[in-house]
């Protein structure tokens, strides 16, 4: 009997699809994601796959969605990505710097299929770019850093030096500095996203020299959980990551892309997408500001929030001159901000910061 | 350059937790390579190991006992590839990078209720007055009680292998797998045994890593580490002491670089990183410009299918 009737639904629901697909003409959306790590790193991946469950919950059985986790920046990304475009997908976000030129050549041979980038700078008729103005957050939470320390040190944790990373870290400096005039960068670059034991080195390497808060630009809640076993402070990365580190997190930046990934899949079922350049910052929601911890006092609290209210109503932006190169070459006049061509491309330390900048 | 602020005593300590996990994985895999078996899934069974000793710890509030889960579920894991590789006479390669995928996606799945989780904290040596030594103490008496065991490892698979008769009997299977079994060795449960000791140890390994290093879990955490300790054994030319070297030259040369990028000095930070593989590759080359060396060194039997009417 429930054999039977298991078959009638099934038939019943097949039949229901198919009418489906007639109705409007065609199948499923498929959609294709491609992270660099694990969907479970509690991180830049996680966030990217919140976005993709987000497009699942939005469009139900009208999409079909499907993954390739931990995929290596390389050679290794132009086959994974050529294999999604192959097998029928309609949209594929490749959501790593890395997959730039990969996802360039592939689009190049399927002129059908739509791809969007993320974080890149190389866009063409098929291939959008998409990314989050993440320094907004870094001036927020640079601004908390420049604060709380009491060494003077802020330790920061960097991954590859593209431009990306470079911004955040010039954004986070200048924050500090203009909070704490006294404050001093350490930057460690580890080579790599995500490798939680040398992650967790660099924090420990940098806890060594009298960091006494620690900010990241790589994917795992390592360096959370140390700042978090040696009693200093540490900010979410990507994702809030509180449960990592429930004394040491102070607030975090977190990436929202759950509403941007619904409406270029929608944007593709209507047949209205078109290859565009999204960067969005704190004002539209793509990247948001975590909760802050009470560990931070109440004053600096309003004084974070302001900050971020200015960014969102436009008063405020991250790169506002007087601001000179590390080399003391002038970039940036009194008044004067940033554009975004600068930004994209930012290959330069500003000035205070020590160091050299690997290439 | 100010090299004051760097401080020698917390730069060993934290080599020695570095290169802790690629000292168990690699001891374990030089054991199995030594009794004639290539097993590539080290990764897998790390990283499975990572996950039992942290599910175990986590659940029984017992850091000891999620070690011993981690040895009891990398040995485990690893018996998979001894049964298809030994009993079902599957290719060792091939079977070896799908321990890895294997390993890497089981963990995952059982990891998922354990992200975020903080394990019991793993209790460090502390013997009195020996540990308070300035300068001795942190150096050497101060470390998690794993450290030791590495070590004690290290010497335990030099005397088993260099002074017992099991010893040499692992080794004759390694090097002639025929002559082995025309004398009466059961060749097939001997290699069973070795995988499963190799396997145990990366299960060591990871839990090391998950327990006590980092301590989280997240998943492909061990990212790449077991690739390092296969590389290690090559490195060491199948010499236990040479693994120990070995580990602690990979750890060292990734925390001094990580240190040094911390005081500010400016050294690119790719050449450091490469810097392990250059020395494999080296010591590579080396080896085999010599070729009656490398014969010496390297199992006779590794990787070859052992079948009784061969």
């Amino acid at each position: 009997m429930n054999f039977v009737k298991t078959l009638a639904v099934a038939a019943t629901a097949a039949v229901g699809l198919t009418g489906a697909a007639f109705a409007d003409g065609h199948e499923k959306t498929k959609v294709g994601f491609i992270y660099v790590g694990p969907v479970g790193d509690f991180g830049w991946s996680y966030e990217h796959d919140q976005g993709r469950k987000a497009v699942v919950e939005a469009f139900g059985d009208k999409v079909e969605t499907t993954y390739v986790e931990s995929v290596p920046e390389g050679p290794d990304a132009e086959r994974v990505i050529r294999q999604m475009a192959q097998s029928g997908h309609d949209l594929i976000f490749t959501t790593s710097f890395g997959y730039m030129n990969p996802t360039i050549k592939v689009a190049k041979q399927f002129p059908d299929v739509k791809f969007e980038h993320a974080t890149g700078y190389q866009r063409a008729d098929n291939v959008s770019t998409y990314s989050g103005r993440f320094y907004e957050g870094r001036t927020v939470i640079g601004h908390i850093a420049g604060k709380m320390t009491e060494t003077n040190k802020i330790g920061y944790i960097a991954s590859f030096p593209i431009p990306e990373v470079v911004r955040g870290i010039n954004a986070a400096y200048l924050a500090a500095k203009k909070a704490n005039p006294d404050v001093e960068f350490k930057i460690v670059w580890v080579s790599t996203w995500f490798d939680p034991g040398k992650e967790a080195d660099a924090a420990n390497a940098l806890i060594e020299q009298g960091v006494d808060v620690i900010m990241q630009h790589t994917d795992s809640p390592a360096a959370m959980t140390i700042a978090e076993e040696k009693g200093i402070y540490a900010f979410g990365q990507a994702s809030d990551m509180k449960e990592f580190g429930p004394n040491a997190r102070l607030s975090s930046i977190i990436d929202n892309w759950g509403p941007y990934y619904v409406s270029r899949v929608q944007a593709v079922m209507d047949g209205t997408w078109e290859s565009t350049d999204t960067w969005d910052g704190i004002a539209p929601g793509l990247t948001e500001i975590g909760e802050f911890s009470d560990k931070i006092p109440a004053d600096v609290q309003a004084e974070a929030t302001a900050i971020k209210d200015a960014i969102v109503a436009g008063e405020l932006h991250s790169f506002t001159g007087p601001i000179n190169k590390q080399d003391g070459t002038p970039w940036l006049a009194e008044g004067e901000t940033a554009d975004d061509g600068t930004l994209l491309g930012m290959n330069f330390y500003v000035e205070g910061i020590e160091g050299e900048l690997p290439n | 350059m100010d090299f004051s602020a760097l401080n020698p005593i917390a730069l060993v300590a934290s080599l020695v937790v570095a290169a802790t996990p690629l000292l168990f994985a690699a001891l374990g895999e030089l054991v199995t390579e030594k009794s004639g078996v290539l097993n590539l899934g080290v990764e897998g069974m790390m990283i499975f190991g990572a996950i039992c000793g942290f599910a175990i710890s986590v659940e029984s509030g017992s850091p000891w006992l999620g070690l011993v889960a981690a040895a009891i579920g990398g040995a485990l894991i690893s018996l998979i590839f001894g049964v298809l590789t030994q009993v079902l006479l599957s290719n060792q390669v091939a079977t070896g990078l799908a321990l890895t995928m294997f390993g890497l996606g089981l963990a995952a799945l059982i990891g998922q209720p354990y992200a975020g989780i903080k394990p019991p904290s793993f209790p460090k040596l502390d013997l009195p007055v020996l540990s308070d030594l300035p300068v001795i103490g942190p150096l050497l008496f101060q470390y998690d009680y794993m450290v030791y065991v590495s070590l004690a490892l290290t010497v335990g698979i030099w005397l088993f292998l260099t002074r017992s008769r099991a010893g040499l009997v692992l080794r004759a299977v390694g090097e002639n797998h025929d002559a082995a079994h025309s004398l009466g060795y059961n060749v097939i449960l001997i290699r069973l045994a070795a995988i499963a000791f190799g396997g145990a140890c990366a299960g060591l390994g990871g839990a090391y890593l998950s327990l006590i290093r980092v301590p989280q879990w997240t998943e492909g955490m061990t990212a790449g580490a077991g690739w390092i300790a296969l590389a290690i054994v090559v490195f060491a030319s199948w010499k236990p002491w040479r693994v120990l070297l070995g580990a602690y030259l990979f750890g060292g040369v990734t925390i001094l670089q990580l240190n040094l990028q911390a005081l500010g000095i400016s050294i690119q930070s790719q050449y450091l990183s490469m810097t392990p593989y250059l020395v494999t590759i080296i010591v590579l080359v080396i080896m085999s410009a010599d070729r009656s060396r490398a014969a010496l060194n390297a199992p006779a039997s590794l990787g070859r299918v052992f079948h009784k009417t061969g």
